[in-house]
């Protein structure tokens, strides 16, 4: 060496070689030697089929099954790895045409050529068997166990709801779900989506050039197992929710039954419903562009999403909070002055208890002007603000004008008349209460939906408080979804209020001169109060709500039916039938039933 | 024709070939790392690739300048660029964006700028232009001071942020003061501290011991047995054992996840779906290549994001994954001769700041080429730093840029000298 730096230079340039040689040998031996990584080297590929998990079971309250899972299996695509094959069989075999062959294939092509698309959706079982065996003559084609949902019995459409492909903008927004993949739309299916649907599991598996499956990669070292959804427990009773539904048939409406005691949803109803069957699998979208196009809108929620004036039924919180903020008693009474509004012969009201029982609508009228107009202020206009402030305050304590939470999604919060809506449509100071009058006895600006009134009906039967309706009792048996579930929430009228009303209720069942007759079991204390809606657009509205027995009440029920007229003729028998079976585990009054089936108010339009 | 050869004059075209392809079949594989259908053209400058086609014209455009400006120029504002970029090191902590834990990134606007990169530049300029000023000698412990604190200074701020890949980066400089005389001894020590480090890592504490016992004692055996060799060898024990306690309890210091890279690496650890699996999926890509390759824009292994930063930290995947042993061979090739020729021009050069400018720059080169592909093979642990002119991003390419047409300047204006 001339000299040490020459030396050091040379030191330098061999490391730097040297580094390379290692780099050039690492290389060689990963490329050419270590076969384990050539997966397509030799035109072999890796295949991730995800691993489905079950999705979870639906059971009603008795632990009968609502929903359970069948298996179908989904061709998948990956268009990279078609090469050429014998179309014709192919499509023989899975009973398409080749224009539908190429119209699928062109599709999986625009969404990846790498990544997998479902080239044909659920095959039965019969033709997986067929195509199974033959499978290795179509290269880039496997197939993909997915579950359908199936149920036992034709029920509870609106409460389950349906499961369906996610959409782009889902998948956009959430990294699970994959094209293709189901997803929650609608009913529980949706609202406990992440609890029912479980994780996805991921298979990696070696493919070889025939598409014969060679095996787990690696012995499955990135694998990932699937883990099932949780199970449903169902506050339903699926007896009396398929008694409710046969009742409601060839009729518009809703039944929703609570037990007060939990605010656990016993019966749910919209009529007119379908069969959930009919939503599942291949021939969902057809039946779901029927179902859409139904004009009798059976896929609408009438029992979350209807929005009705709540007829008379309204008259129970008015006289509760009328006695509450001390403007009338128990023991007042009123004229029926039909003045102001109409009303039918009854005998005269002494107190409350017979106001409820006849419904009187003048006594009602009364008692909300007291509630509006308490003179507080010397100006009318003013006056009536505080007034209608304050019964705002009282009347939304009992989940009217605001959203129930329940677990179902799309519930709607109705309408209670605020100062600030009155303002919009009278102009500020320009109204007093004879402008709304009509609220008294639950016509005109008010809307409640079904679930409300049968809360209402829970709310009288425990006596000043109620719990959030809700449909789901557990998951997996040991969790309670939310803790507003277990939390009763007080209206605020005291509880010494309800004894009159509740009283009126049983009366108006069970005495003469009560306007819902109809609605009387043998052997069992049933309260209700009837109620009718106007309806300018045809025949009025029927409802009632009643809960029964009246001490210890084990169901409160809220029935609904539009354009059936009066509501002790058809609401309140329908409700006594529920209640009957619920509480005696059978019907006895046949005769009845069948009238209830075989009565239809669905020839009217409109609502 | 002499005008349009003006700023090409005397340019070595080695380099400038090599840059070029290097530069332009890089962006080739960021479109193939990140190819993706719906924005098929190489040009959509929604995409990286198109975006990175804007940063190689303006990579061009940096070169150009440089050829256009005097040589002297760089050299005479070398500790001014140092001390800008300390100041921009400063202020990325101050008011940088915060991507992904680190903090080293100005955003304005839509153009992001990471001052770590042009402090590598900087740093060689200045180490340069100190160790060219008359009455410098590495023989003095002065100097030898002063070259540290030049090449760790800036580290001390990278670490902030913190970005270990960046400050590894500097050590590179090491080989630099070695070329211009460092004693051998520092080499010497700076390699048993990293052999004590690891096995630190991978044996309990006392085995440590017995085996610098058993080393001492060899070291003993084999020299004279003057009373002064075996104090000195007593001695490098105490100061080994110290230095591996101290090291133990620094890496329980460090990040987890940095941990965790070093534990897969060195085997302690086989969890191939979480730490691991960066490299593991690498090294499948790069495997599954073979031979040949599986062709342009046919990765699966890539193209289904088994591979994560393709096109930054693990571009050189696609590139084995493509291209096969052929592809990634000639592109590991083109680097090798890339440092190679840097350094025999740096030899060549007969002014002392061209020749130490040019070793910075090939010491440089040759770490980020060492630890990229390193990590992409499975032989280094997962740092992240970018390999040169070929992985996805304006900072590194441009300052990569400025370093190397630096060197190209000061070669092409030898002769003036």
């Amino acid at each position: 060496m001339r000299n040490p730096q020459a030396k050091r230079q040379s030191q330098i340039i061999t490391m730097i070689v040297v580094v390379f040689v290692i780099f050039f040998a690492r290389l060689f031996y990963l490329q050419i030697i270590d076969t384990s990584s050539q997966i397509s080297a030799n035109n072999n590929a890796l295949r991730n089929v995800t691993q489905y998990p079950a999705r979870g079971l639906i059971y009603d309250r008795n632990g009968k099954l609502l929903v359970y899972n069948e298996a179908v299996y989904d061709l998948m695509v990956i268009p990279g790895q078609v090469k050429e094959m014998d179309t014709v069989e192919f499509c023989k075999l899975i009973d398409i045409s080749i224009e539908d062959f190429r119209k699928n294939l062109n599709k999986a092509r625009r969404h990846s050529r790498f990544a997998p698309s479902v080239f044909e959706k659920q095959l039965s079982r019969e033709t997986y068997g067929q195509l199974q065996e033959r499978l290795f003559k179509f290269r880039g084609f496997y197939v993909q166990p997915r579950n359908l949902r199936k149920y036992p019995k034709p029920v509870a459409a609106h409460v389950l709801g349906y499961i369906g492909e996610v959409d782009e903008r889902t998948i956009e927004n959430n990294p699970y779900y994959k094209s293709g993949d189901y997803i929650g739309m609608s009913g529980l299916e949706r609202f406990y989506e992440e609890y029912l649907r479980g994780w996805k599991g991921n298979k990696v598996l070696l493919v070889d050039v025939h598409n014969r499956e060679k095996g787990s990669f690696r012995n499955g070292l990135y694998d990932t197992a699937s883990i099932p959804g949780l199970s449903l427990q169902s506050t339903l009773d699926i007896d009396i929710q398929e008694l409710a539904e046969l009742l409601m048939q060839n009729k518009r409406g809703s039944v929703v039954a609570i037990e007060p005691a939990t605010g656990e949803i016993l019966a749910f109803v919209s009529s007119p419903g379908y069969d959930p069957n009919l939503l599942v699998g291949r021939v969902r979208s057809a039946n779901f562009r029927k179902l859409n196009n139904d004009p009798q809108k059976p896929l609408f929620n009438r029992a979350i999403q209807a929005e009705y004036p709540p007829g008379s039924t309204f008259k129970i919180p008015q006289g509760l909070i009328a006695m509450q903020q001390g403007v009338v008693t128990e023991h007042s009474s009123f004229a029926c002055d039909q003045s102001q509004v109409g009303c039918h012969p009854h005998p005269t009201v002494r107190n409350m208890r017979d106001a409820v029982k006849v419904s009187c609508n003048p006594y009602f009228v009364s008692a909300f002007r007291r509630i509006i107009q308490q003179n507080k202020d010397r100006n009318i206009f003013i006056d009536s603000r505080i007034g209608l402030e304050q019964w705002n305050k009282d009347i939304r304590s009992f989940g009217f004008g605001e959203r129930l939470e329940i677990d179902l999604p799309h519930c709607r919060p109705g309408l209670i008349p605020t100062v600030a809506y009155y303002d919009r449509v009278y102009g500020e100071n320009r109204w007093a209460f004879s402008n709304f009058r009509s609220v008294s006895i639950g016509q005109g600006e008010l809307g409640i939906i079904p679930l409300q009134m049968a809360n209402l009906a829970a709310i009288v039967a425990n006596r000043g408080y109620y719990i959030t309706p809700h449909l789901c009792r557990t998951l997996n048996d040991t969790i309670i979804p939310n803790r507003d579930f277990i939390q009763k929430r007080y209206t605020t009228v005291d509880p010494e209020h309800f004894e009159s009303v509740v009283w009126g209720m049983y009366d108006a069942v069970h005495e003469p001169g009560g306007t819902a007759r109809r609605a009387r079991v043998d052997g069992i204390a049933v309260c209700g109060k009837t109620g009718t809606v106007q309806n300018p657009h045809g025949k009025n509205h029927a409802t009632f709500i009643a809960f029964a027995p009246m001490d210890e009440p084990k169901i409160a029920i809220a029935v609904f039916i539009e354009n059936s007229g009066f509501g002790g003729t058809w609401a309140a028998p329908i409700a006594s039938l529920v209640i009957e079976k619920y509480l005696t585990g059978e019907v006895k009054r046949k005769e009845l039933m069948q009238e209830m089936i075989n009565a239809g108010f669905m020839t009217t339009k409109g609502h | 024709m002499r005008e349009d050869k003006g700023f090409l004059k005397n340019v070595d075209g080695w380099l400038i070939f090599i840059y070029l392809v290097l530069v332009i079949v890089g962006w080739l594989n960021i479109y193939a790392a990140v190819y993706d259908e719906n924005h098929s053209s190489i040009f959509d400058l929604s995409q990286k690739y198109g975006k990175q086609m804007l940063f190689m014209i303006a990579g061009f455009v940096i070169a150009i300048l440089i050829l256009l400006i005097d040589m002297r120029f760089f050299m005479n504002m070398a500790y001014v660029f140092y001390g800008l970029s300390i100041v921009l090191l400063i202020a990325v902590l101050v008011v940088g964006t915060r991507v992904s834990g680190q903090q080293a990134w100005f955003q304005i606007g839509g153009f992001s700028f990471q001052p770590a990169e042009i402090m590598k530049f900087a740093t060689c300029l200045t180490l340069a232009k100190y160790l060219s000023s008359s009455g410098v000698n590495l023989k003095n412990a002065s100097a030898k001071f002063v070259s540290l604190i030049i090449i760790f200074l800036p580290t001390v701020f990278i670490l902030l942020q913190p970005d270990m890949g960046s400050a590894l980066v500097f050590t590179a400089f090491i080989l630099v003061l070695y070329r211009e005389g460092l004693p051998t001894w520092y080499v010497w020590v700076g390699f048993a501290a990293v052999v004590i480090f690891v096995l630190d890592l991978l044996v309990p504490f006392w085995v440590l011991l017995v085996i610098l016992g058993l080393a001492t004692s060899v070291l003993i055996y084999l020299n004279k047995k003057t009373f002064r060799n075996i104090a000195s060898a007593v001695l490098l024990f105490v100061a080994a054992a110290g230095f591996g306690y101290v090291a133990n309890h620094a890496f329980e210091k460090l990040e987890p996840h940095q941990k965790d890279r070093i534990n897969v690496l060195l085997g302690k650890e086989v969890d191939l779906k979480g730490v691991g699996y960066n490299v593991n999926q690498s090294k499948i890509a790069i495997g599954s290549g073979g031979f040949a390759g599986k062709g342009y824009l046919q990765g699966t292994q890539t193209k289904f994001n088994f591979v994560p930063e393709q096109s930054t930290d693990f571009i050189f995947c696609t590139v084995g994954e493509e291209w096969g042993f052929i592809g990634s061979t000639i592109i590991l090739g083109l680097f090798l001769v890339l440092i190679l020729r840097i350094v025999f021009l740096a030899e060549r050069q007969r002014n002392t700041f061209a020749r130490i400018y040019g070793y910075g720059v090939a010491a440089i080169l040759f770490f980020h080429v060492l630890v990229n592909i390193g990590m992409a093979v499975g032989l280094l642990p997962v740092i992240g730093i970018p390999l040169p002119f070929f992985s996805y991003g304006g900072s590194s390419l441009w300052a990569f840029t400025l370093l190397l047409f630096v060197f190209i300047k000061q070669d092409a204006s030898r002769i003036a000298f």
